[in-house]
């Protein structure tokens, strides 16, 4: 009988690390919950969007201006849309949930005492939110595809770029959720950063609308470069120069994002 | 793993500090603690709370790095082997950090996979934990409205998914009932009995005698005495207390009066302990000079008593 724990077949591998994939199976897991909640609304937030604002607010516009840059509000819209609903899983992604993951459910500390190290739980994560932004981003294509929002093939390539965009932003907000001892940071974040980006990006209207001073402000931002350039691919507007231009940026915020991450993690958790 | 169960007397030590200190800034969390744990042997670290026990345990848990001193752990180093060493660890932190939005059993699975345990191997380890956690029957009850006991023998199950060689035990019990206290020990020496060396720490002098073969008693940072729980006590306590209660807001007023009865006598806010070989006798004597306390008992000298010797203050407070 006693035999029977440390003794067993399975008892006998030698472990090893399970690397950053055993992190992100972890948290696909975790999703399997909710994904039939997180599923309707992935697929309802487009449709209230370009159904409310584009064919609503579209109407309006597209009368008493004749569209924006040539195309209907509903076109111009549908682009930055997408850019932001990306910016919002991640961003979801990587607040609540990572702070939960230190200070409330603690999770991370159960991963830490493993072989896995701060580098692969931050990997770990990250690549379980790309899914996840991955997937906003397409079901959010499709929808807008089938309103007969979309004008050229070219729109597959928004996916991509919108989806580095998110990401560009998960890392930073991934960076700063790790650091914080209580939520009220991440109410800040969500009021201070997510929310002007949403509505001063270029997401509704171009920022040429906004007075001068802001105007870098928003070339500063994440989510304008996102935006650009997939309204660029999706109306076929775009230039390789251009959407260089977009990715390399955003990769660079990727980046600095990621590398913080680790390190505030491995301050985080060891000490 | 072939050793287990069969300790090699000439291994060398699981586990072996020298000098070890741990400080953050100034606070000086570990000063200086020499510590050698054996194989197959159940080792102690007992202390009032802040003593520096849970620093200890995390630096052996290789996510703390030592400020001075060495340390080795399976004979190797934290400092650059870690996730190797971690890799034959069993981790039981204070706070339990189980994902209470899985089921237990999941619970069990995404831990075996971060120790890259095939999903099959982690689905049958689950089975053999869960039974030996006595969980079975709510393998697929997610963990939020488990009990705390429940909640904690899940966490011993988890950190034994990769068959540690050492199993860190960070306050097993606190905050658990009488009742979800000894399933656990009971647990634990089953676990002993398999040869697994078990590290605990405990504010708990029961706990301590219960569990450890092996101790050190730790105040301030630093290692005050050490050895068996019988040695321990022999060396520092007598064989009895005798426990008396006043009706009095200061239990110093009565030491006159108790003068002569016992070895030694230590005052506490609510009572007088008298250290003496026979209880009985002392309690005689009390009786004799027609004393009058409100209460008074006898008992066997425990852990507690060696630890307030050792620094006039009460373990749990």
């Amino acid at each position: 009988m006693t035999a029977q724990l440390l003794d067993t077949p399975t008892a006998r591998l030698v472990p090893a690390s399970g690397g950053w994939s055993s992190v992100t199976e972890h948290l696909l897991l975790q999703y399997r919950r909710v994904w039939f909640g997180s599923a309707i609304s992935t697929f309802l937030a487009p449709l209230l969007y370009l159904a409310g604002m584009g064919f609503g607010l579209g109407m309006l516009v597209d009368r008493t201006a004749g569209g924006i840059a040539g195309v209907s509000y509903v076109a111009f819209l549908a682009p930055g849309v997408l850019a932001v609903t990306a910016l919002q899983v991640a961003a979801g992604e990587t607040s609540f949930p990572v702070m939960g993951a230190i200070k409330w459910q603690r999770t991370y500390y159960g991963m830490i005492a493993t072989p896995l190290r701060p580098r692969e739980i931050v990997v770990g994560h990250q690549v379980y939110v790309l899914l996840r932004v991955t997937m906003a981003a397409t079901v959010f294509l499709g929808v807008a595809a089938a309103l007969g929002t979309v004008r050229s093939w070219w729109a597959l390539a928004a996916v991509p770029v919108t989806v580095l965009g998110g990401m560009a932003f998960a890392t930073c907000s991934y960076a700063w959720s790790a650091r914080l001892d209580n939520d009220r940071g991440l109410t800040l974040m969500f009021r201070f950063v997510v929310m002007p980006m949403t509505l001063f990006s270029g997401t509704f209207f171009p920022i040429e609308q906004l007075p001068g001073w802001l105007q870098p402000v928003a070339w500063a931002t994440p989510l304008w470069h996102a935006v650009d350039a997939s309204r660029a691919l999706s109306l076929g507007t775009a230039t390789a120069g251009g959407i260089l231009g977009h990715v390399g940026y955003l990769t660079a915020w990727l980046v600095a994002g990621l590398v913080l991450s680790v390190r505030i993690l491995q301050r985080r958790l060891v000490d | 793993m072939a050793g287990y169960g069969h300790p090699v007397p000439a291994s060398p030590p699981m586990i072996l500090a020298n000098g070890l200190v741990k400080a953050f800034g100034d606070f000086i969390a570990v000063d200086g603690i020499d510590v050698e744990v054996r194989q197959g042997e159940s080792f102690g670290f007992l202390g009032p709370n802040g003593a520096g026990k849970s620093s200890t345990m995390r630096m052996i848990g290789c996510v703390s790095p030592p400020t001075a001193g060495t340390l080795t752990v399976l004979g190797m180093d934290p400092r650059t082997q870690g996730p190797q060493i971690r890799a034959r660890l069993g981790v039981v932190p204070q706070r339990d950090s189980l994902d209470e939005e899985l089921t237990v059993e999941e619970n069990i699975w995404v831990y075996g996979r971060y120790f890259g345990l095939p999903r099959s191997v982690v689905k049958e380890r689950a089975r053999e934990l869960l039974a030996f956690a006595q969980l079975t029957d709510r393998a697929r009850s997610v963990v939020e409205p488990l009990s705390g006991g429940m909640k904690r023998r899940l966490t011993i199950a988890r950190a034994l998914v990769n068959t540690p060689q050492i199993l860190l035990l960070d306050e097993p019990t606190t905050g658990l009932d009488p009742q979800a206290r000894h399933a656990l020990w009971d647990r634990l020496f089953r676990l002993k009995r398999e040869g697994v060396t078990l590290v605990v720490t405990t504010h708990y002098m029961d706990e301590a005698e219960q569990l450890c073969d092996r101790l050190v008693v730790m105040d301030q940072g630093r290692i005050v005495a050490q050895g068996s729980p019988r040695e321990l006590i022999d060396r520092y306590s007598t064989r009895e207390v005798l426990e008396l209660r006043f009706d009095s807001d200061d239990h110093g007023d009565h030491l006159r009066s108790v003068d002569g009865i016992a070895d030694r006598v230590e005052v506490l806010p609510d009572r007088l302990l008298l250290y003496t070989r026979d209880g009985e006798a002392a309690h005689s004597e009390v009786i004799r000079r027609e004393l009058e306390p409100l209460s008074a008992l006898v008992r066997r000298s425990t852990l507690e008593d060696v630890f307030l010797h050792l620094t006039g203050r009460t373990l749990v407070d």
